[in-house]
């Protein structure tokens, strides 16, 4: 992995479809740096399964190529590609043990026995099951069978693992703490990554990029705080984080502001994705970046509000206000002890920078 | 140790004791009554399905268990004569008593039934004893009438011959005969013989008795001398016959009934044919259960190997295994490729698969058989087609049918529904996952296969082949239809002595064993497979 320059993997123009009338892959161009850990992430159908399956060779490509490490993997079968995979419901295998499961990768690569028991033991030993090799599958909790599955994975050292929703089965408490877990092998392996799922909070702790899939293309390609801070269409900033979403028409364009009308109120906006003045632009703001009563003439875009709902969540307060003709307008709060109290019906005045509201493609 | 105890136990003790409900009763008597109604009621909702299965099943096999072994018809037909038999050395001929109990019993008028059914039975044991007893039966009314006649008949048959008489009736004329023998002159006298057609060829039984009294009497030997002389010494055979019977007087005497028995048929002066008789007294009986395994009782009570030539079951019930393992083992090479193909097709195809599948359970089994003849046939399609393709000429067309081939081919066929199901259900819960991440775990196609999917369709395998397995050992029409000679398995011959022999007591032992090997396989099933890991659907 010296080459951290070039590509490890890449996606040269791909399609696929399945039925050949719908593209369920389209025109995908995707560079994975060696180590990187990239998630894919989308709704479903989105065609970020696919890309996994043609990368793990379930699936060949309609169009274009797929290569690793500088060779094209089109014609290589799944089993010569060395690539680990973390399946969605794990596929351990029921009728072995674990240390069988764990055995079975090297035992098809016709590794020495005394070999195959020491990497099982590292293996069990790195994801804290060390005791658990004679157990079968089925004896095991919905955690424990993840980290077997993961182990399963890694004990034939590739360098390139893909996980297609491998938390999916998991309560919310063991998921994010086998996200860590995994983030953690990760920066310990130094492995590539490729990870896919649908629950951005997932996507957003554990990745190094995130790709966003939506209607078989990606929609944007970047680090985590990039996506969240700086979403370049309006499909990423409602897909990812919550987000004010306000309709309008582009005024006029300087370049970096514009400004746009929302139904009777104008709002000055950073210009990132819209189609030129006069065309329609959704705005995204998000909710935390939102003051509450601010200092007059602190902010660009300062407006009236009446608070609809408040629904109280402990480390903050969500408030639903009618803000710019819109009522679905969500103000976060933090819970800190200088915040007075609001009620349900109060008019209050709220604003935000120019920078944090996004004119984006309609 | 009870001093130990008694604190631990006196606090669980007590624990149970306090379990009581608000009104004091205990708490295990109210559960019993608050689910009384709910356990009746559920009783009675499976009641008829268990008198059924009681009316159906169960006592169809206890009875058959029963009739395997019971063995009512001697002791029904002839009870004293088996209870005296019970002590009887086996050595000698069986005491006179005996004797008269037979004959008094066999010629009973209200037994004639049980009598045929003894003589049928005895016929199990050899062949010869059902025209035996027909013949005793027919013989004994007139024994028990005169037998002094029958036994002088049964010491030698010349006495019921009528030149023996007609020379002894011309005699009696003579005075010398008259001196030596007056009484039996004198009756002789009497009796209307000569060459009236409706004359009677031998006398009545007074001119015997009175003959074998003269014959007997005490210091008749001058008389016996004379008559001899008169008759032209002993070349005469009648001289001799006379001299020989006079001899041997008290014995005849002593034992009229035992030669009058054997006057009937010589088969009751041999001990076998009562030891056979004493043998099949008992209420209930091993022998069918010999005769299914090819062994017999012989003579002194002892379990031989039956005859080479009447040795056949232990080699049907082996033929009956070896056919119903090869069928199964036929079943899974065929039927593994088409439930994988019907697991892993989409729905909408799988369906009309499955339905082909199936379409054999909605044909008549008969359909089913006759239509492998059509085809099976040295005339038959299969056959035309290899002829017509050059493979068989005319002479060598393959023999398909009528023998073990057509057997297993048939079985093969219809019991291969019974493999697929099974094997389907199993395979379909196998997600393709599994395989998947074998390959991408660096397996190939074949390995992945066979470690990884196979084994997870065990299962279904077991469970296909104990369904193929039972169905085939028992398997009964198709062998009767296809099978000729040479294919018939161990069913058709339960059938054959159900339907055609009428020997139930073998029928019902051939099942039994039959059952019992059943048995046995399904123990070593579970002991190989484990029936837990059975999967039926």
């Amino acid at each position: 992995m010296a080459e951290t320059d070039t590509p490890f993997v890449q996606f040269i123009e791909v399609q696929k479809t399945y039925d050949g009338e719908l593209l369920v892959v389209k025109d995908l161009n995707l560079d994975i740096k060696a180590g990187e850990f990239l998630t894919m992430l989308g709704p479903s159908g989105s065609g970020k399964t696919t890309c996994l399956m043609m990368l793990a060779g379930f699936e060949t490509p309609t169009e274009g190529k797929v290569m690793l490490g500088g060779k094209e993997l089109n014609n290589v079968p799944p089993h010569k590609r060395g690539i680990g995979m973390v399946f969605q419901n794990y596929a351990l295998f029921p009728h072995m043990t674990v240390a069988e499961n764990l055995a079975f990768p090297l035992e098809v690569r016709k590794m020495g026995k005394s070999d195959i028991t020491a990497k099982v033991q590292r293996a069990l030993d790195m994801v804290e099951l060390g005791a658990f090799g004679a157990r079968r599958p089925a004896q095991l909790s919905g955690g424990q069978q993840q980290r077997v599955a993961l182990a399963r994975a890694l004990v034939f050292e590739p360098d390139l693992v893909l996980m297609d929703e491998p938390l999916g089965a998991l309560d919310k408490n063991l998921r994010e703490q086998m996200q860590y877990e995994i983030k953690h092998i990760h920066e310990n392996f130094g492995m590539t990554v490729v990870y896919v799922t649908h629950d951005q909070t997932e996507a957003l702790t554990m990745s190094d990029r995130i790709a966003v899939f939506n209607d078989g293309k990606i929609q944007q390609l970047a680090a985590p705080s990039v996506l969240y801070e700086k979403p370049e269409n309006a499909f990423v900033a409602q897909f990812i984080g919550e987000n004010n979403r306000l309709r309008g028409t582009v005024m006029d364009d300087d370049g970096t502001a514009c400004t746009v009308k929302v139904e009777d109120f104008t709002i000055k906006a950073l210009s990132v994705n819209h189609n030129g003045v006069g065309s329609g632009s959704t705005l995204s703001l998000r909710p935390e970046r939102v003051t509450l009563n601010p200092d007059a003439g602190s902010l660009p875009n300062i407006f009236d509000a009446t608070v609809e709902e408040l629904i109280y969540l402990g480390d903050h307060i969500r408030a639903r206000v009618s803000c710019c003709g819109d009522d679905e307008f969500i103000v976060k709060i933090p819970n800190a002890h200088d915040q007075s109290a609001l009620d349900k019906g109060e008019k209050v005045l709220v604003g935000w920078s120019m920078e944090d509201c996004r004119a984006l493609d309609a | 140790m009870v001093d130990a105890a008694a604190p631990s136990s006196a606090p669980t003790a007590s624990s149970t004791r306090d379990l009581v409900t608000a009104d004091g009763t205990p708490l295990k008597v109210a559960l019993a009554r608050a689910t009384r109604l709910s356990k009746l009621r559920a009783f009675l909702l499976v009641a008829p399905l268990l008198l059924f299965i009681l009316v159906s099943f169960i006592f169809p096999i206890v009875q058959m268990l029963w009739r395997s072994i019971d063995n009512p018809e001697v002791t029904d037909a002839i009870p004293r004569t088996a209870a005296l038999l019970e002590d009887w050395n086996g050595e000698d001929l069986p005491s006179e008593q005996v004797y008269a109990a037979l004959i008094e019993e066999i010629s009973a008028d209200g037994m004639r039934q049980e009598i045929g059914r003894m003589g049928a039975r005895l016929n199990y044991e050899d062949g010869g004893f059902r025209s035996l007893i027909n013949k005793t039966q027919r013989g004994a009314g007139e024994i028990s009438e005169s037998p002094i006649q029958y036994a002088m008949i049964g010491f030698d048959e010349a006495w019921e011959k009528q030149d023996t008489w007609a020379e002894l009736d011309a005699l009696a004329e003579s005075p010398g005969f008259a001196a030596a023998f007056p009484a039996t002159a004198e009756k002789l006298r009497a009796w209307e013989t000569g060459n009236s057609p409706f004359a009677e060829k031998t006398p009545g039984a007074d001119v015997y008795e009175t003959l074998f009294e003269e014959l007997s009497g005490s210091g008749n030997s001058t008389d016996i001398a004379q008559v001899v002389s008169l008759l032209g010494g002993t070349d005469n055979p009648i001289a001799d016959l006379i001299q020989r019977t006079a001899a041997n007087a008290a014995e005849i005497k002593d034992r009229p009934l035992r030669f009058a028995l054997g006057g009937v048929d010589k088969d009751w002066n041999d001990t076998a044919t009562w030891k056979v008789i004493k043998a099949v007294s008992p209420p209930v009986t091993m022998s069918y259960y010999l005769n299914a395994l090819d062994r017999t009782y012989d003579a002194n009570g002892n379990i031989v190997m039956q005859p080479e030539w009447k040795q056949i079951y232990v080699d049907l019930f082996l033929k009956t295994i070896y056919v119903s393992l090869g069928v199964t083992l036929c079943c899974i090479v065929l039927a593994y490729p088409i439930a994988h193909l019907l697991a892993i097709l989409p729905a909408k195809h799988s369906n009309l698969l499955l339905i082909l599948v199936l379409l054999p359970f909605w044909t008549s089994l008969l359909v089913r058989t006759t239509s492998w003849i059509v085809l099976l046939q040295s005339q038959g399609v299969v056959n035309d087609v290899l002829f017509f393709l050059g493979i068989v000429t005319d002479e060598s067309r393959l023999q398909l049918i009528y023998n073990m081939t057509g057997t297993v081919i048939a079985m093969t066929h219809i019991l291969l529904p019974f493999m697929v199901l099974p094997l389907y259900s199993v395979m379909k819960t196998i997600s393709p996952s599994y395989l998947r991440a074998a390959r991408s775990l660096g397996a190939n196609p074949l390995v992945a296969f066979v470690r990884v999917y196979v084994p997870q369709t065990v299962p279904g395998i077991g469970a296909g082949s104990i369904l193929v397995f039972i169905l085939a050992i028992g398997y009964y029409i198709t062998p009767a239809l296809v099978g000729g000679q040479d294919g018939q398995l161990i069913s058709n011959f339960i059938a054959y002595h159900m339907q055609r022999s009428l020997n139930w007591g073998m029928a019902a032992a051939l099942g039994t064993v039959l059952l019992a090997g059943v048995l046995a396989m399904y123990w070593l099933y579970d002991r190989l497979v484990g029936i837990d890991n059975m999967k039926l659907g």
